[in-house]
């Protein structure tokens, strides 16, 4: 709890202080329910309607944690298919050594965060626009080095082994449980962190760097927590993309389509909450669903889409919902409150666009 | 020998790597925006010449003539529009915006001209033909004429910026944009005519890589902006030499990588890139820390 918080409620004595408005009691409650449904997907639902479910996944985790970097630590990258390429790729590695891809993915995520160590060490001195073409150098670099290994297919990539044998719908079902297991774990891991101390440090530096820094926030430090936890997260959705292709293709899974869409979905959806890229995710999967034969041109509308809710609605779809309705399905700010009164104002504000403005919000 | 004759067609390599990087560094440097879709521009300026070319028939000389003024106005509006628009908002939402112009453009290209890859055709001489230097030092005319090109271009900017009195303007509005608005320097014109310079050079980068290599949809970042910027760092953020000479580093770091293995052409640039990154974040020629 931040200072300003303790001293506000105390100066009042009928206000309290909460992690959430009263219709978040139920929400928990709700994901679990949809996890357990969504879980039972493969005995009720068609094979192709897992398939995209398993796409939407992919997406959903990217475009989480492209929200974590941009939305929340103020790091635009243009080069986390560098991690999707390393996941799927620690995947290809472990699996040609024997491994079960299946047992490889948590393996695979890990040393994605781990490989995210050096990199930012690379890139981290530059801010904005410098760090994001930087990253997309980088990204390149990964791959060119990747290419260079033809025990792992060179340029051409590979089929993934270690599927022989195995039933197909059996396959199916395991990869769509991969996929939903990893969203799963990736949404509750930054829902987690951001309520944590990680939270309080990028809010506050959000709202001003200077005087976090000042005030003792190790900001280099969250900066890199966030990139490190970003590179794992692309890492874990990169595996099941492998999983799901059932090959490994270098320039594929380096390709940065995929750092476009995981930025698109965001935007739309609603940069700095968690909610936006679930939003942004269902909004893009059936956009792509319904203009599939049109080849590129669903990332040409998403594109225009996303410059048009960047420049003029800032805070997304989810933005949009939040003025009208002012509900929070995953809490990490604090709300004020009187007792037996509605709610206030926020204490620590939702993301308004990338600066908060004491009243702004479009 | 061979060694010497890489670092030669280096040298001159450089020259177009400059002159790609001349609009990004400019951009930067005035209005602080770092246009994602440098690259993609570029490659626009070059299918806009292949068409003109095809359509009327004119010597690809009088292309640029047509180009580049095109160029300039579309940066001009641009500016004032979609990135005075994100400028205004924030710095991260120019990224985004120009961003989303990148994937925009790039596809849009892929959608109506496919993934081929075209030249622009000279039918001159000029691409083709080469003098031999000793006995194995062989240079073509296209590499040297593209090379003295970014020279010229990147002198005559640094002596606008300098000397005159519009580029003293400039200047003034990239140092403080409120402080110029204020002794009656309408900033937003500025940018305005700033990008239009940028788009302008960056109409002259597309080209001659057109000339000089092939144009596809994906050279705009996997070769044009990721060089540039690359050239950029290299040489130091800020400094219009520093440009040249990062271009010039990268270049030759390329064709020493070519020497080694062909494949490592792209990769040895890169590399050299990091190392600059690593050992000397400020670039070769530094003009004091920035951003």
């Amino acid at each position: 709890m931040s200072l300003a918080t303790e001293s506000t409620a105390r100066s009042a004595e009928n206000v309290r202080v909460t992690r959430s408005s009263r219709n978040v009691a139920w929400t928990g409650a709700v994901a679990l329910i949809v996890v357990v449904v969504l879980a039972m997907f493969p005995y009720i639902v068609h094979s192709g309607v897992t398939a995209i479910l398993v796409q939407a996944f992919i997406l959903l985790t990217l475009a989480s944690m492209w929200n974590l970097l941009a939305g929340y630590a103020g790091l635009v990258s243009v080069g986390q298919q560098a991690f999707v390429g390393l996941g799927a790729y620690a995947v290809l590695i472990l699996a040609i050594h024997g491994a079960s891809p299946f047992a490889a993915l948590p393996f695979a995520a890990i040393a994605c965060g781990v490989a995210a160590l050096p990199l930012w060490w690379l890139v981290s001195r530059l801010r904005t626009g410098y760090f994001a073409i930087a990253t997309w150098v980088l990204a390149a670099t990964v791959m060119l080095i990747i290419e260079k290994f033809s025990s792992i297919g060179g340029g051409t990539g590979m089929p993934l082994p270690g599927f022989t044998g195995m039933d197909p719908t059996l396959l199916t079902a395991y990869t769509y449980w991969a996929g939903l297991a990893v969203t799963v774990v990736a949404l509750a891991a930054i829902y987690l962190l951001l309520r944590g101390r990680l939270g309080l440090v990028l809010t506050a530096v959000r709202d001003d760097e200077v005087a976090a820094r000042s005030s003792g926030a190790r900001v280099g430090l969250a900066r890199m927590l966030v990139f490190l936890v970003a590179g794992a997260g692309c890492g874990a959705a990169g595996a099941v993309l492998a999983i799901s292709q059932l090959q490994v293709q270098p320039s594929a899974v380096f390709s940065v389509q995929w750092t476009a869409e995981m930025a698109f979905a965001t935007i739309i959806g609603g940069l700095g909450t968690i909610e936006g890229p679930i939003v942004g995710t269902a909004v893009f999967m059936v956009l792509q669903q319904t203009l599939a034969s049109y080849n590129a041109w669903y990332l040409i509308i998403l594109g225009l889409v996303a410059i048009v809710v960047a420049l003029f609605a800032r805070r997304g779809l989810w933005g949009l919902v939040d003025a009208r309705i002012n509900v929070r399905l995953f809490p990490v700010g604090y709300w004020l409150r009187a007792e037996e009164d509605r709610p206030r104002r926020l204490l620590t504000r939702p993301r308004r666009g990338l600066h908060a403005r004491p009243g702004g919000g479009r | 020998m061979a060694w010497v004759n890489a670092i030669i067609q280096g040298v001159l390599i450089g020259g177009l790597y400059a002159l790609f990087a001349c609009g990004l560094s400019l951009m930067f440097g005035v209005m602080k925006v770092v246009n994602l879709a440098h690259g993609d521009l570029a490659v626009v300026a070059g299918y806009i010449a292949i068409g003109i070319i095809t359509i009327i028939h004119i010597p690809v000389l009088w292309s640029f003539l047509i180009v580049v003024p095109l160029m300039a106005l579309l940066g001009y509006v641009l500016q004032r529009t979609i990135l005075q628009g994100a400028l205004d908002r924030s710095v991260l939402t120019t990224l985004m915006v120009t961003f989303g112009l990148s994937v925009v453009i790039e596809n849009g290209l892929l959608q109506f001209f496919t993934a081929n890859s075209r030249a622009i055709g000279t039918g001159l001489a000029l691409v083709s033909g080469s003098f031999t230097v000793g006995s194995q030092i062989q240079i073509g005319y296209l590499p040297l004429v593209i090379f003295v090109v970014a020279v010229v271009v990147l002198l005559g900017l640094q002596y606008f910026l300098s000397a005159s009195k519009f580029g003293r303007l400039i200047r003034a509005v990239a140092d403080d944009k409120e402080a110029a608005q204020l002794s009656g320097a309408d900033y937003r014109h500025v940018f305005g005519i700033a990008a239009a310079i940028a788009f302008g050079t960056v109409a002259l980068a597309g080209i001659a890589y057109g000339m000089y290599s092939q144009l596809d949809p994906t050279a705009g970042t996997d070769t044009i902006l990721l060089f540039a910027f690359a050239a950029v760092v290299i040489g130091g953020l800020g400094s219009l030499w520093g440009t040249l000479l990062g271009g010039v580093v990268l270049g030759v770091a390329q064709q020493i990588g070519a020497q080694i293995s062909l494949s490592d052409e792209v990769l040895a640039g890169f590399i050299v890139f990091l190392a600059v990154l690593v050992l000397r974040p400020q670039g070769l020629i530094s003009r004091g820390a920035q951003s």
